[in-house]
């Protein structure tokens, strides 16, 4: 059994989440390198070149390079050999989440209740933590904020096991064509199939954790990722949504086993601020 | 309408009614003056003061509204990261602000076809700011006074004094729209 502090939780989620909102991941940033290098279209060139500009400002400034900093989602992998000491584990990532949106300069965009009072809660809590149990005695933290641009532009659908692969990609880019300039392109298409229900949208969630341009290691997902981002490309929506052809920059797809009367699939789609960052402790 | 390659032009805001109307869908523009912000939070506190017949807090005549939750300034800087948010949200409360003089607006993403009726109707703009530049654009924010709704944070009508405020006209006052006409071009099916 090995300890590990509830405070070293805390610090290294405050970290975590001030880190991804500054800098855009390594991957994210080549890709839109790539894309700008491609472009046709002047006007999406030209989108393409303020957003690196922008994402290069943020990390040297150390500001948020986005405002939406996002809700705070963490995927944690606890060892069952991991005991954690000093606190309870929940409130040692809120506090990390509260500590690096109060002290980072960084927006806080969450609301107490959905649907009356609407009320900010003023330090970015509730965080989102998805807890897996893992073997060994280590404890692995992905801090993952989720703007709401390309969150609203989600969705989900129960498709029929006889929709096939057809139905999958037609869903997924129907979805995105519809979301059109909305959710802030060029994105990163998370797309989860299996499972039930909110299985799918979970896993459409851990897709984007994937490095962008990083394909499915089943060569069948793979080739399915490379054909719906090649139809997406085609709709010439472009970066801003202005035209062009750098819709999406990257789909990724995680699957899982379903019941035998059901194919869920959930699209849950990225801005280009595509944003995570992770450590084991 | 195909100038889009075209050197931005200057534009002061407020906007007056000529400039408003003179401006085509595809121009680059950069906007120096004062500007409001106002999303979702904001829109719905002045749509129940429209309905209640009450006065606003910020006379909208002539006025651009900014689409943006700051994020809070470090020391030293005049605005935090603040680029634009998506419009659609704003579309149900947006048509009575026209009524009342708002001539511009800057956001991301498509407007309702009675915003754009509206805006034919009343002479305004709608420009498209480049979503998630927010620290880029930020630059161009000299001044951040919040003068409504305090206790809504991020969600507050803020005034931002801009120099230089980099966007595009996305939709004009006669209706031309650039995510209706410039996608086509690049479509490939």
């Amino acid at each position: 059994m090995r300890e590990i502090k509830a405070e070293i939780i805390t610090s290294t989620v405050k970290n975590l989440f001030m880190e991804a909102n500054y800098i855009i991941d390594r991957d994210v940033y080549e890709e839109l390198k790539k894309a700008c290098d491609t472009e046709v279209s002047p006007i999406g060139k030209s989108i393409l070149k303020q957003i690196i500009e922008n994402d290069e400002i943020a990390a040297k400034e150390r500001i948020a390079l986005c405002q939406d900093t996002g809700m705070a989602v963490v995927f944690a992998e606890l060892g069952q050999d991991v005991r954690i000491t000093g606190g309870d584990f929940n409130e040692a990532v809120n506090l990390g989440v509260r500590e690096a949106y109060m002290e980072g300069f960084l927006r806080k965009s969450v609301v107490k209740d959905p649907l009356f009072e609407r009320k900010n809660t003023n330090d970015n809590t509730p965080a989102l933590i998805y807890v897996d149990i893992v073997p060994g005695d280590r404890l692995k933290i992905v801090a993952a904020p989720k703007g709401a641009g390309s969150e609203n532009m989600s969705a989900l659908r129960m498709l029929k096991p006889a929709d096939g692969v057809e139905g999958v990609k037609n869903f997924v880019v129907d979805t995105v064509l519809k979301a059109g300039p909305n959710p802030c392109p060029p994105t990163i298409v998370g797309v989860g199939i299996g499972g039930t229900m909110e299985k799918a949208a979970l896993l459409s969630k851990k897709a984007l954790l994937r490095p962008a341009g990083q394909p499915n290691s089943d060569e069948r997902y793979a080739r399915l990722e490379k054909e719906i981002l090649c139809e997406i490309n085609k709709s010439g929506i472009g970066p801003g949504g202005l035209g062009g052809r750098m819709t999406s920059l990257s789909v990724h797809i995680e699957h899982f086993p379903t019941h035998i009367a059901c194919l869920p699939v959930a699209v849950n789609i990225c801005c280009h601020a595509c944003r995570h960052a992770s450590a084991i402790l | 309408m195909n100038n889009t390659d075209a050197k931005p032009i200057k534009i002061a805001a407020p906007l007056t009614d000529d400039v408003a109307r003179s401006l085509k869908a595809g121009q680059n523009v950069l906007i120096s003056g004062i500007i409001y912000t106002a999303r979702d939070a904001a829109h719905r506190r002045l749509a129940e003061l429209i309905s209640l017949g009450q006065p606003l807090p910020v006379d909208f005549s002539g006025q651009i509204i900014y689409y943006a939750g700051p994020a809070p300034a470090r020391p030293g800087y005049a605005s935090g990261s603040a680029g634009p948010t998506t419009s659609y949200r704003m579309d149900p409360y947006t048509v009575p602000l026209l009524e009342r003089g708002l001539k511009g607006m800057i956001g991301k993403g498509t407007r309702s076809k009675e915003v754009i009726e509206g805006m034919k109707k009343y002479g305004a703009v709608y420009f498209g700011a480049v979503g998630g530049a927010a620290a880029l654009i930020a630059r161009s924010i000299k001044k951040v006074e919040v003068v409504a709704y305090e206790d809504l944070g991020t969600e507050a009508i803020h005034r931002f004094h801009v120099e230089d405020f980099p966007a595009i006209v996305v939709i004009d006052s006669q209706g031309n729209n650039l995510y209706e006409t410039e996608p086509p071009k690049y479509r490939k099916r």
